[in-house]
């Protein structure tokens, strides 16, 4: 063990924390140097985010130190661990859309002169200095609701040092980005090390933390395991510390066994809710025992594409055919009796009911029929049973959760659930949208076995991701959406993640199609 | 210590602090304005459990409140506010009391008519409300503050219209006694009853000086189907299923525009219902003018909250809260103490309740601060 010392921006001894009878720290240790880039990597529901919590002031641990710079501190909230230097820039970014990035960035932390008169020119030069000392490149006076993801990332960035912060935590930091933002935030992350800060970043992609961390603090089930020099080490090796086993991190897939054509998307024209048409003539089709992977940076029409594809929402013209039958416009059960299933990327938003329980949540769409229900009357047992089932096929933790509400279980967990509801549809066709997000190492080998074991089935898989790496992995079939459209089809072996970049950037590469 | 935190979490812990706490403020505002708090208590007590006449009332008092309460509560699982119990209420008495002077069928019948006319007509009125917020958006507020009002003056026009009114009365005739359900109604105020009952003191009290009926058995039979309705049926899974989350509600394929409807169709029947057994079951058996509203929708609202939404929650509630109108009464007649300080205890328990999130918060920091002093 490292012994404390004004080295390290942050040390944390001994900390056990528990919610209700379940131990989600126990005795867990932190050493993060000053200068340097701090990775820590955990299974989801291994504790990672209760930590960062607990050193944030949002959580208090039962026992333990923590030390900033050497001395023990207790941190009462967050407004104190702010005071003590220390910013986090949460996975769902705390901004007001309505605001500017200047008026975010300042929010609660204005410079006033009398009478508590704002003095934006004031806070305007010292945030003009840190995007300048940290290429934190971002139009101040642009509202929040109209930048992207990872321009909004760098908004919180700024609004983190501008309130002086020395230690940064970022909970995954790259799940919303796109490569090239990815590579972006890597960089700026240097400049930050560089000039003496301290960065914590939370996450589960063992590519980033080699390309970017120093060290790395694995933790399993709520104990610390290790802490390693990253490049020291493998990918491969992190990710066995992380699980606790042997992963097999590429995804073995047999050839496919093509059948006939089951789902065409032909020629729609989809407008969003302000009124903009978004999808502009998109064209698709997926066979039976085929991965079709839909590649495409966020924005270029997924949402809406999506949202027609399940009848939430309708098609200005075009047709949507299952099986033969047009499934446009009608309405998200009638998809659903169609066997289409759905994994939605938004799990909180579309897929789950956080304050139903995870039995409730597993029979969403299935408590209208029998045995779940007879004569309108539900029934429990049956219920019970058949998530019992998907808890044990799915290995959903903890065990004996179906009566605890969804809300409790780790996004990986609640991922696990959903995609064991709709594959238990032997669905005709299955959408997975980015049926990964937020998910750890393990759990994402276990989601792409599964789905290749779909397609093994000969069941047509639609696949709609921005991690190019899992369209890659997966799909028999890529296809690139850009600005509404299909501009380019490919089978999987004549095509390679270069040219599927340039077209998700809008490029042509017309000769490659096939 | 952490398990003293889990007690606190418990819904029913919170509401008993809650109603603790009310009295405490009653209280202390009665020692600081001089009364004596000691005597306050007394009357208070006695004014509900001294006689079976008192403990009668107070239950009678309590179905409308149930009813109203597990109309609030019903809409609220799906997400709703329905501070239309109010409206619905008043448009069932006005609906309950004209069916029931024009028709005169043999009671068998003329019971059920009038009880139906009435809950016809506050599902009618909520289920307006739901198809306004499910077609267009409107919010179900707005309508229903709107239709209170209307039914308010509705309520009026009946009331003085010449064919319902009752000449030297500010209301309508009552309605035609068959279509009376008050127990033993024709019999107990007969010569043969009454010599009957002289010689029951028990029964004399609480027949013969009550409007004893089987309003609180239905409203408390009520409250436990709809308990099975929200929790044990798919129509109840697909109400709380939109009113937590629509969004994933609609994607499963739930019907979320049908369940709006529905729910305030179901939330407007449960006000009406109340509504048409207060016509039905107690005196005047009318409608009377009101001046202002008569609360019996609004105080629903306020049961609901104190049950926290839980259907059976709502019986107790109700319980407690025309207890506290009744004997709030009584101790203004009795003791002069003024019947606002009654408003204020319901006023701070609701306030509590509403807070009631803090208990376990309170404590845990208790807990720990104690660990911490123990270390």
């Amino acid at each position: 063990m490292v012994e404390i010392s004004s080295e390290y921006a942050v040390q944390m001894r001994g900390i056990n924390k528990s919610f209700g009878t379940v131990n989600v720290l126990k005795n867990m240790e932190l050493d993060v140097k000053k200068g340097s880039i701090h990775a820590i990597l955990g299974e989801n529901g291994a504790g990672k985010s209760t930590l960062m919590n607990i050193l944030y002031g949002l959580y208090h641990a039962d026992s333990g130190e923590i030390y900033i710079n050497g001395e023990q501190k207790y941190i009462k909230n967050a407004a104190a661990a702010i005071n003590m230097g220390i910013g986090m820039v949460h996975q769902h970014f705390m901004l007001i859309d309505k605001f500017t990035v200047m008026q975010n960035i300042v929010l609660g932390k204005e410079a006033t002169g009398r009478f508590g008169i704002l003095k934006t020119r004031k806070s305007r030069k010292k945030i003009k200095e840190l995007i300048e000392k940290y290429n934190l490149d971002v139009n101040l006076d642009a509202k929040v609701r109209d930048i992207s993801v990872g321009m909004q990332q760098k908004v919180e960035i700024l609004k983190a040092l501008y309130r002086g912060a020395q230690l940064l935590i970022l909970d995954e930091p790259t799940a919303v980005l796109t490569p090239m933002e990815v590579d972006e935030l890597i960089n700026i992350m240097d400049s930050l090390v560089k000039d003496g800060k301290a960065i914590i970043i939370i996450t589960h992609k063992l590519k980033e933390i080699k390309k970017s961390a120093d060290e790395c603090t694995v933790i399993r089930k709520g104990k610390f395991i290790d802490r390693v020099k990253v490049s020291d080490e493998t990918t491969r090796s992190l990710a066995q510390k992380m699980v606790g086993r042997e992963v097999r991190l590429t995804v073995e897939k047999s050839p496919p066994k093509i059948g006939e054509k089951i789902f065409e998307i032909d020629d729609i024209h989809v407008r969003c809710s302000r009124g903009i048409e978004t999808v502009k003539g998109l064209s698709l089709s997926v066979r039976r025992g085929e991965i079709v992977g839909l590649a495409g940076i966020e924005g270029n029409g997924q949402k809406e594409l999506i949202e027609a594809l399940i009848s939430v929402r309708n098609v200005e013209s075009g047709t949507i055919k299952l099986d033969g039958v047009e499934i446009q416009n009608t309405s998200p059960a009638n998809v659903l009796k169609h066997g289409v299933s759905v994994i939605h990327a938004d799990r909180h938003k579309y897929g789950i009911i956080l304050d139903f329980t995870v039995a409730e949540n597993a029979i969403l769409e299935r408590y209208r029929y029998k045995p779940y229900s007879e004569r309108g009357m539900l029934n429990d047992k049956t219920r019970d049973k058949f998530t019992e089932k998907l808890i044990e096929e799915y290995d959903i933790r903890p065990k004996n959760c179906e009566n605890l509400l969804i809300r409790s279980l780790s996004g990986g967990n609640q991922q696990k659930l959903v995609i064991g509801r709709e594959i238990s549809n032997e669905p005709n066709l299955l959408i997975a949208v980015q049926p990964t997000r937020g998910l750890d190492v393990g759990a994402i080998e276990y989601v792409h076995k599964t789905l290749i074991d779909l397609r093994n089935r000969n069941k047509a898989i639609l696949l709609i991701s921005l991690e190019l790496d899992e369209i890659m992995d997966l799909s028999d079939t890529v296809a690139v959406m850009y600005d509404g459209a299909v501009n380019g089809v490919f089978k999987r072996e004549d095509v390679d993640e270069n040219i599927i970049g340039l077209l998700m950037a809008g490029g042509q590469e017309n000769e490659k199609c096939c | 210590m952490k398990n003293v935190a889990n007690i606190f979490e418990k819904p029913v812990v919170s509401t008993m602090i809650s109603i603790f706490l009310g009295f405490l403020v009653a209280f202390f505002i009665l020692f600081v304005t001089g009364y004596n708090p000691y005597e306050a208590i007394v009357t208070f007590f006695n004014a509900i459990f001294s006689k079976p006449k008192f403990i009668t009332n107070v239950i009678i008092k309590s179905s409308p409140l149930i009813l109203t309460a597990l109309s609030a509560a019903f809409a609220f699982k799906t997400g709703l506010f329905n501070i239309g119990a109010e409206g619905q209420y008043i448009m069932a008495t006005i609906a309950s009391t004209v069916v029931g002077l024009v028709f005169n069928f043999n009671p068998i019948i003329q019971i059920p008519l009038v009880i139906l006319s009435g809950v016809l007509a506050g599902a009618v009125l909520g289920g307006i409300v739901g198809f306004l917020k499910a077609k267009f958006g409107i919010h179900e507020v707005i309508t229903s503050i709107m239709f209170n009002w209307v039914s308010l003056y509705l309520c009026n026009y009946v009331a003085n219209s010449a064919v319902f009114h009752k000449p030297e009365s500010n209301g309508t005739y009552p309605i035609n006694k068959s279509g009376i359900s008050m127990l033993f109604y024709e019999w107990k105020f007969s010569e043969q009853g009454r010599k009957f009952l002289k010689n029951n003191q028990f029964l004399n009290e609480v027949l013969l000086k009550t409007d004893l009926s089987l309003n609180f058995l239905i409203a408390s039979a009520v409250a436990v189907i709809t308990w099975i309705i929200i929790y044990k049926t798919t129509i109840g899974f697909e109400l709380r299923a939109v009113g937590l989350n629509h969004y994933a509600a609609m994607n499963a394929g739930i019907r979320v525009r049908r369940n709006i409807v529905f729910s305030m169709l179901v939330a407007g029947a449960l006000s009406g219902l109340a509504g048409a057994l207060t016509i039905s079951g107690t005196s005047n058996n009318s409608v009377q003018v009101l001046s202002v509203f008569e609360n019996n929708g609004f105080n629903g609202l306020a049961v609901a909250l104190i049950a926290q939404s839980s259907p059976i929650g709502c019986i107790f509630a109700g319980l407690i809260f025309s207890s506290l109108i009744y004997a709030g009464q009584a101790m203004q007649f009795k003791i002069g103490i003024p019947s606002e300080i009654i408003n204020i205890v319901i006023g701070v328990i609701v306030f509590f309740i509403a807070i009631t999130r803090i208990f376990p918060i309170i404590v845990e920091k208790l807990c720990r601060r104690e660990s911490r002093n123990a270390q």
